[in-house]
């Protein structure tokens, strides 16, 4: 790469990838979501709203943390941590929801709808919906609300409805769909706040511009602690909004290698895993073309993963065309291998990390002693990990 | 001419109005299609909508979804889907097809591949539902080149740009669904319905159906008058889904409602 990256294109294509592949109902209201959006990008006092909120309600910027005891352990390079485990409601996802939510404000929208996997990203919206008196409405697969119940219980305190959908496979897919027939539905007075670098175009952009602040921050913050560029970064990937936030400041500094974890559960040879960019194929799904897991007819197949939001058969298409230009590399963590990275993190540094998260820790476990000492590692640590305490419990055979 | 602009030719003649069944293939079994396509000829239909199945039916409700999941249970596919298609034509060279489902699986034969095995399979038309003509130029080209209708949808919020290139793209009829949202949803305003098919005719020369929310003989009359044909889907569809026990009076349900249709347009 020699030019300056400056992806998508106006219609949202990355590549071959991206794109606006949904049915006519939802062209309109996609439109105006885009012209909306174009329009508050440029706009000084929608800016200073949002960072208004991100300082002050969020509590950014988050810290950057040197895990020097872990680093010594490890043996090998300094990983820094990017804390988005300490934003309000514990994980990135805010950054994104505060950003749609004052733009569903300026359209004048009164109802918001959003899905959500691990409920992370229902928490999120649930959150910025009470604060601005707005209607919300949240679909998560029933599978889903059995395994995160307390995040369940969090956005009904918020004051959002729950939708248990027990279409398909009940996961995120199927909630992703469900939300998609509520907004062509009630379009008029409803912004759907799509929680990953997924969807139709403008999401895939909008919601990258919107995490972007973690690579933003992140790259300051390195100067400004170590006086140089980290060495490489790495995120896990399941639709791949933490991971698009903290690569995309990056991207034209060529100097830093990325790396991307998505999930391989059991193993990518047993089937049951979440990696699409690792062991799936380009099709098209919930509006845009990207890598997918699917069966040889087209049909899209059941994911596993320990972690509910990585438990997605596709990706955000702005991860499958920096795959195919060789940008970002994309590697995968099982279900155990995340479970060590969960326990070495909790035990080293004292800070127990999202099971999300757990896969970006394992990986740098195996690449930070391949690397000399006086190189960097930035780990995103996009989510904290209270909300698997029940999972965790489980898994290890202790009643809580 | 293709047989479905050829069936409109005539029907602008004669003053019929299309009567349009919708069903999913392979639900709520394989063996259940293909006898079902011909008895809803024989009942009145001018033509035949068979979904396909996709596992992520976004713009379908409950109705329609468990269709799908109904007829996956079976492993269809849409290879399967087409070898009806050819079963279908062994007896009816007549009756116009239309395949209707999502783009993935069609992604994944690859363009070129389904346009040609459409072909064979002597297919008339096909809706795609989340391809619209922007991001389908290339599909389009390649199954116009084959006398294969592209057939699109028009929504309720849809502008006068939209409807020109819509009709721009598609051939054999525009497919108007008159309700905001998902397949099988809510109530019908005809009064909207007559203002908005006033706006597409105004804009779009291509013959316009009517679709999603059409229950029974009488709606189906009203919906005919409105536009030039009536397409009917999720209510033929519960039918198969209240009677997946015995297919036999699912058959006899769908006839029974589609004669009810036919004579109540034609009256």
């Amino acid at each position: 790469m020699t030019e300056k990256y400056s992806m998508p294109d106006e219609r949202g294509h990355f590549g071959p990838y991206g794109g606006m592949f949904v049915a006519d109902t939802l062209m309109p209201p996609i439109q105006e979501l885009n012209a909306a959006y174009q329009q508050y990008l440029k706009d000084p006092d929608f800016i200073t709203e949002l960072d208004t909120d991100l300082k002050h309600y969020v509590g950014r910027p988050s810290p950057l943390y040197h895990a020097e005891r872990w680093s010594r352990e490890l043996g090998g390079a300094q990983i820094y941590l990017k804390r988005e485990d300490l934003n309000h409601t514990g994980a990135h996802k805010v950054n994104n929801t505060v950003g749609q939510a004052l733009l569903a404000k300026r359209m004048g929208k009164t109802r918001i709808i959003a899905e959500t996997g691990a409920g992370q990203h229902g928490v999120a919206t649930a959150t910025v919906a009470a604060r601005l008196g707005l209607e919300c409405v949240v679909y998560m697969g029933s599978v889903d609300v059995a395994r995160q119940s307390l995040n369940v219980y969090r956005m009904k305190l918020l004051g959002a409805k729950v939708v248990a959908v027990e279409s398909g496979s009940k996961t995120l897919k199927d909630a992703l769909n469900e939300a998609l027939r509520d907004w062509v539905t009630n379009v008029d007075n409803t912004f759907y706040i799509i929680g990953t670098v997924a969807g139709p175009h403008p999401y895939p952009a909008m919601v990258r511009d919107f995490q972007a602040i973690i690579g933003r921050e992140a790259k300051q913050q390195c100067q400004d602690q170590a006086g140089r560029l980290p060495d490489a970064l790495v995120a896990c990937v399941g639709g791949g909004s933490n991971a698009i936030g903290l690569f995309y400041p990056f991207i034209d500094d060529k100097s830093v290698k990325m790396f991307g974890v998505e999930a391989a559960g059991d193993g990518i040879e047993t089937g049951r895993h979440s990696a699409p960019l690792c062991a799936g194929r380009p099709g098209v799904l919930h509006g845009n073309r990207t890598y997918l897991m699917e069966d040889e007819d087209g049909e899209i197949i059941e994911t596993h993963s320990i972690s509910a939001g990585l438990d997605y058969p596709g990706v955000g298409p702005e991860h499958a065309w920096l795959k195919d230009i060789g940008r970002v590399e994309y590697v995968n963590i099982t279900d155990n291998q995340a479970l060590e990275g969960f326990h070495a993190l909790t035990k080293m540094e004292g800070i127990i990390p999202a099971l999300e998260s757990s896969h970006a820790m394992a990986y740098a476990m195996k690449l930070a002693p391949t690397m000399k000492t006086d190189e960097i590692i930035i780990v995103n640590l996009s989510g904290r990990g209270d909300k698997d305490m029940h999972t965790m419990a489980q898994r290890e055979g202790i009643e809580l | 001419m293709s047989r479905l602009a050829a069936k409109f030719e005539e029907f602008s003649k004669t003053g019929r109005k299309a009567l349009i069944p919708f069903i999913t293939a392979g639900d709520p079994n394989p063996d259940f299609t293909v006898p079902m396509m011909h008895a809803m000829v024989a009942a009145g239909a001018d033509i035949i909508e068979l979904g396909v199945p996709f596992s992520d039916p976004m713009a379908e409700g409950p109705v329609i979804q468990r269709a799908c999941e109904r007829a996956l249970t079976h492993k269809m596919s849409l290879r399967r889907v087409l070898i009806m298609a050819s079963q279908f034509r062994e007896k009816d060279q007549q009756t116009p097809l239309v395949l209707m489902g999502y783009v993935n699986p069609i992604e994944a034969m690859g363009y070129e591949g389904f346009a040609n095995a459409a072909q064979r399979a002597d297919i008339d038309g096909v809706i795609t539902v989340d391809l619209p003509p922007e991001e389908g130029e290339e599909y389009v080209a390649l199954l116009k080149a084959r006398e294969i209708d592209p057939i699109f949808l028009l929504a309720p919020n849809i502008s006068d740009e939209r409807i020109k290139k819509v009709a721009a793209a598609g051939s054999g009829y525009l497919y108007y669904v008159s309700l905001k949202g998902v397949t099988g949803a809510g109530h019908l305003n005809t009064a909207e319905v007559e203002i908005k098919l006033k706006q597409i005719r105004a804009n779009a020369a291509l013959p316009v159906t009517i679709g999603f929310g059409v229950k029974d003989a009488e709606t189906a009359k009203i919906i005919a008058g409105l536009g030039d044909g009536v397409i009917v889907g999720s209510a033929l569809v519960s039918k198969i889904e209240a009677n997946q026990d015995d297919v036999e009076i699912a058959r006899s349900e769908i006839v029974k409602l589609l004669t009810s249709m036919r004579q109540a347009i034609d009256s």
